[in-house]
């Protein structure tokens, strides 16, 4: 340690008030991709188990190409493609802020994928006689999925789908590609600002750290409360 | 749309006048390959380390290395980034964190970029070593004593060469992870695959083409690393393995 250094927290407090509003800002994007991710990624795990071979294979084909390419250049896509394309289909004046729309339509279409793997997975640990019997008793493919399969699948899934949410969360942050505020991107712009990056980034750092250690608290004591039931 | 396509753009000699754009690519390709081997290397040795002190029988040692492991995935990589780079030479004695400070940009950002992405992964690959050395029946443990090998014998010629050959599917994904995540890194100026691809965009004002072509690049270290990875599992895989490698945890091992 540098006994040199003299720490200097003072930039903090009169900042708290943008640095809520930029957690603001992550929560949000976490919030929409989570639940628009979990709903696009059951439709690709449902496609992926068609036995129409075009749904199948697009449906593999969307999980496999959005999980080997890195977040960062995907939000850069975004970035560069949604502005244009709503602009044009909306009629939006050029220079109009879209990075926020950006961000959250990259999210939910990247985790979707990750999100379709873990419930195929999911799907997967159902017993094999739960759809025969749906099916004995006369229902539908559909009906036995959303009735009989779905309700277990995510019970089973619960833990995995938090952990996913937590590192969604943290990878929020990287919207400082596009200089999006989010709690980062305000944390980094204030330190900058102050001349206290050094402050602000260990702040940022144990409020992440704090966050996500707890939401993974929860998890696991929601797995251990599951399992003994 | 009315998008001018121009693919030769990539053939064109550089504004800068050092080579073509596509010499630009193939720089962050090589740069983005030696950051991901080098962060790889150090994961790998810290997680075998830490992952195997999860598992001996010594409370302190188990509880360091897991507060080890909860605080490198617990706080975003963008963050822990910064950190190493902006935050640790500031608080290093002042003597070495000037000398950093002096040192070539280049060097700064590789060390700060290779460190972070190796101590990252390092704790995400410690959590699969645990998970494979526990997932070994606690016989094979106890075997290796009882025939008078010390604890670091045991580990080292009886748990670990199974353990290790069990995690190599994650090991693969982890793999594939830091090729992914060295692009975070293009955020502290290094010039890897990504931040070429920026570059590219700002210099030929030709974005599809730029984009394209980095994504191509990335798919194709992600189809390479797999094909290795698929090659390390058949070359390692024991003989008289029932499940061909592919074993489930919790199952005997089937080694003669």
């Amino acid at each position: 340690m540098n006994p040199g250094y003299a720490f200097d927290w003072s930039s903090i407090p009169g900042a708290l008030p943008f640095l809520a509003q930029g957690m603001g800002i992550s929560l949000e994007i976490t919030g929409v991709a989570v639940v628009a991710g979990i709903v696009w990624g059951t439709c690709l795990a449902i496609l992926r188990r068609s036995p129409l071979r075009l749904l199948s294979w697009g449906a593999a084909a969307y999980v496999n190409l959005f999980r080997a390419v890195p977040l960062v250049m995907v939000l850069l896509w975004f970035f560069l493609i949604v502005p244009q394309l709503l602009a044009r289909l909306l009629g939006l004046p050029p220079g109009t802020d879209m990075r926020l729309v950006s961000a959250m339509l990259g999210f939910s279409l990247f985790e979707s994928a990750y999100y379709a793997e873990i419930i195929r997975a999911g799907i997967d640990s159902v017993a094999k006689g739960q759809m025969a019997a749906a099916s004995a008793l006369g229902m539908r493919p559909a009906q036995a999925m959303r009735l009989v399969i779905l309700p277990q699948a995510f019970r089973n899934m619960v833990p995995l789908l938090l952990t996913q949410g937590i590192i969604l969360f943290q990878d929020t942050s990287l919207v400082y590609v596009s200089a999006l505020a989010d709690f980062f991107g305000t944390a980094y712009k204030v330190g900058d600002r102050d001349g206290r990056l050094v402050e602000l980034l260990l702040f940022a750092g144990a409020v992440y750290f704090v966050i996500c250690y707890g939401a993974s608290l929860l998890a696991r004591a929601y797995q251990r409360r599951t399992r003994m039931a | 749309m009315d998008y001018h396509w121009h693919w030769g753009i990539l053939l064109a000699p550089s504004a800068v006048g050092d080579g073509t754009y596509l010499d630009w690519l193939l720089a962050g390709l090589r740069m983005t390959v030696a950051l991901s081997l080098a962060a790889w290397v150090l994961a790998l040795a810290l997680g075998s380390l830490v992952g195997v002190l999860r598992t001996v029988p010594n409370r302190v040692l188990g509880a360091l290395a897991a507060a080890y492991v909860e605080i490198f995935r617990n706080v975003p990589l963008l963050v822990q980034l910064f950190l190493w780079y902006f935050v640790l030479p500031e608080l290093l004695p002042r003597a070495i964190g000037d000398a950093y400070k002096q040192s070539d940009p280049l060097v700064q950002q590789f060390a700060a970029a290779a460190l972070c992405l190796g101590l990252f992964t390092s704790a995400r690959i410690a959590e699969q070593v645990r998970a494979g050395i526990e997932s070994l029946p606690a016989g094979q443990r106890n075997a290796g004593l009882a025939l008078g090998l010390t604890l670091a014998q045991t580990y080292r010629t009886v748990l670990l060469p199974v353990a290790f050959r069990i995690i190599v599917p994650p090991l693969t994904s982890e793999l594939l992870n830091i090729f992914k995540n060295s692009s975070v890194c293009s955020t502290i100026g290094l010039l890897e695959l990504t931040a070429q691809g920026r570059q590219l965009v700002d210099y030929t004002a030709q974005p599809y083409e730029s984009f394209i072509a980095i994504t191509l690049a990335y798919l194709l270290i992600n189809a390479l690393v797999m094909l290795v990875m698929h090659q390390v599992q058949v070359r390692t895989r024991l003989p008289g393995d029932p499940a061909r490698g592919a074993r489930a945890s919790g199952t005997t091992a089937a080694a003669p």
